[in-house]
């Protein structure tokens, strides 16, 4: 190998050798709970102050790369799944779509086939924030809202499971339709759930975001300017608290978030300043708000105007065998954590792509974190990695 | 729109830009030399602002000797997509022969994990990056599995790594 291609390396080992009587470098991770799975800091500190943070990644590294590119596109989607394994029904509702517009059959699907993706995408960010919020607790020291989050969680879980019959990792969306229709009576359970959880959020309205320590601990902590999250590529939940108003759901119109009525949370500075730890907890928080509106809605024209029939099948459009021609596309949605794209590229008279990169939001959110780390005490930078909210799953793929 | 685009960049950049006919999202294809000046005018033109990078994939067209690199641009201020493409064909596939392109990590911040990841997967070298090593697999890794034609080693530090 030549000489120049390992200089990166060379020169991260010296600036390893090369650190100060005065300073120590501490390793976090990759067991570390606050980590949320298993990523490996390299602190560098000047007693209690962090002087630069060195993350290593790979330790759940899975290769969806090389094995999209080696099966067809249906049998990719269960894997799509484990990315975000928090919210599988965004990642493949996101790679499904992709497909769909190669082979130019957005505009085909029936209504009540659109209807039934939104409703579980966002049952699915609901249990993907509460995990977020959650997590966020026990890292500042909260545990009490851990295990309510979990509680309530726990209901999305048991619908989808009934729904898709896998608690976590569904395989629910399909190319072309869906596994099943919803079961009889999915729609009178969910409307209870959205009955019995909108007050649970105003107690951790109580517990959590307006409780005096949490804010202490959160507020002007890890301040991220929007011309930097820009340029780090951060985007969802960390885009918007830093006061950007920039929802992909809006921006793109893709499924049928055109017809329906949400808002989409930013940043504030209510408690500190803009694009603090508080306001990505904050815009969370909203985000669930949010998308119980959007369930309601959802349920509503499932229960009227796309009411379920008798013959209906939502297999109906499933393409037997995908036969693309060679061409690219970038598909993005939006999921609980970000922007999460997919870039196909396809090749004439096979079934299997040539090329397939998953762009993870919490890759590019988590790149921000040497940024942000620098000059920060350690218990800090604990609260600033808890609320870029990352699933190791889709940093390494 | 790539219309105009296309000719405001040739006029700026000479005539080695163009278009990808047919193409379902903007594309554009540009020679490495003067990517990193393209860049820098396309983030901060007011006409376009593309501000934000969204990914960098690195496409191996095995048994060809040739790579390619796509960038996905997207702008906040004018919410419009765009697509880059790079061309890199090389003489052989040899590890002392890895394709070159300069880094645009000065222009885009997000671009250095992600050439990164090129470079650990695919084997693409990226010149003026300020922290070029792998990211994904281990700092002793050898080869670079997404490239096609790839062959799993037998041993990795003495332990038999390859399946029945």
């Amino acid at each position: 190998m030549l000489e120049k291609y390992n200089q990166g390396y060379q020169k991260y080992i010296s600036k390893i050798a090369s650190v100060g009587s005065t300073e120590m470098v501490i390793n976090m991770g990759p067991q570390h709970p606050s980590t949320h799975g298993v990523l490996r800091l390299e602190l560098i500190t000047d007693g209690e102050i962090v002087t630069d943070v060195i993350p290593h990644l790979g330790y759940l590294h899975r290769c969806f790369d090389k094995h999209a590119e080696s099966m067809n596109y249906g049998k990719s989607i269960p894997f799509t799944d484990r990315l975000d394994y928090l919210s599988s029904m965004n990642n493949s509702h996101s790679f499904v779509m992709g497909v769909e517009r190669m082979l130019g059959m957005e505009d085909k699907l029936p209504k009540r086939v659109e209807y039934i993706r939104v409703l579980v995408c966002e049952l699915n960010r609901i249990a993907s924030h509460l995990i977020a919020i959650g997590t966020y607790g026990i890292d500042i020291g909260a545990f009490t809202p851990f295990m309510w989050c979990f509680r309530d969680r726990e209901h999305i879980m048991n619908m989808l499971e009934w729904a898709s019959g896998s608690r976590m990792l569904y395989n629910y969306i399909w190319v072309g339709g869906l596994f099943y229709d919803l079961p009889v009576g999915f729609e009178e359970r969910c409307k209870d759930f959205v009955k019995y959880f909108r007050p649970k959020l105003d107690e951790l309205d109580e517990i959590l975001t307006n409780n005096q320590i949490f804010i202490e601990r959160t507020a002007n902590i890890g301040v991220l300017p929007a011309n930097v999250a820009i340029n780090y590529g951060c985007s969802g939940p960390m885009l918007r608290a830093s006061g950007i108003k920039w929802d992909l759901r809006r921006v793109d119109g893709y499924s049928v978030y055109p017809e329906l009525d949400f808002d989409i949370p930013t940043g504030s500075g209510a408690m500190g300043s803009l694009g603090d730890c508080w306001d990505r907890y904050k815009v969370r928080v909203d985000e669930v708000c949010e998308s119980l509106k959007i369930i309601e809605q959802c349920l509503d024209r499932l229960m009227s105007d796309f009411a379920r029939l008798p013959d209906f099948d939502p297999r109906a459009l499933v393409p037997k065998k995908i036969n693309l021609k060679a061409q690219s596309y970038y598909m993005r949605a939006e999921n609980p954590k970000g922007e999460l794209g997919f870039y196909f590229e396809t090749q004439d008279k096979t079934d299997v792509p040539r090329r397939v990169k998953a762009r993870g939001p919490s890759f590019n959110n988590l790149s921000v974190l040497p940024e942000l780390g620098k000059g920060v005490l350690i218990a800090d930078l604990i609260a600033i990695l808890g609320s870029i909210d990352i699933v190791l799953g889709e940093v390494d793929r | 729109m790539i219309d105009k685009l296309l000719q405001d960049l040739q006029n700026k950049f000479g005539e080695s830009i163009h278009a990808v006919e047919g193409a379902k999202q903007a594309t554009l294809i540009v020679s490495s030399s003067i990517l990193v000046e393209l860049s820098k005018y396309l983030r901060d033109s007011s006409a376009y602002y593309y501000d934000f990078l969204a990914n960098i994939t690195a496409v191996d067209y095995y048994p060809e000797n040739r790579f390619a690199l796509v960038y996905n641009l997207t702008s906040l201020p004018y919410q419009t997509q765009l697509t880059i493409r790079v061309e890199l064909p090389v003489t052989n596939r040899e590890e002392n022969n890895l394709p070159e392109v300069p880094s645009v990590s000065s222009i885009w911040r997000t671009a250095d994990w992600h050439e990164r990841e090129a470079y650990d997967l695919m084997g693409i070298y990226f010149t003026d990056h300020p922290d070029l090593r792998r990211i994904l697999l281990p700092d002793d890794w050898e080869g670079f599995p997404l490239r096609k034609d790839y062959e799993d080693a037998e041993y990795y530090h003495g332990i038999p790594i390859k399946g029945e």
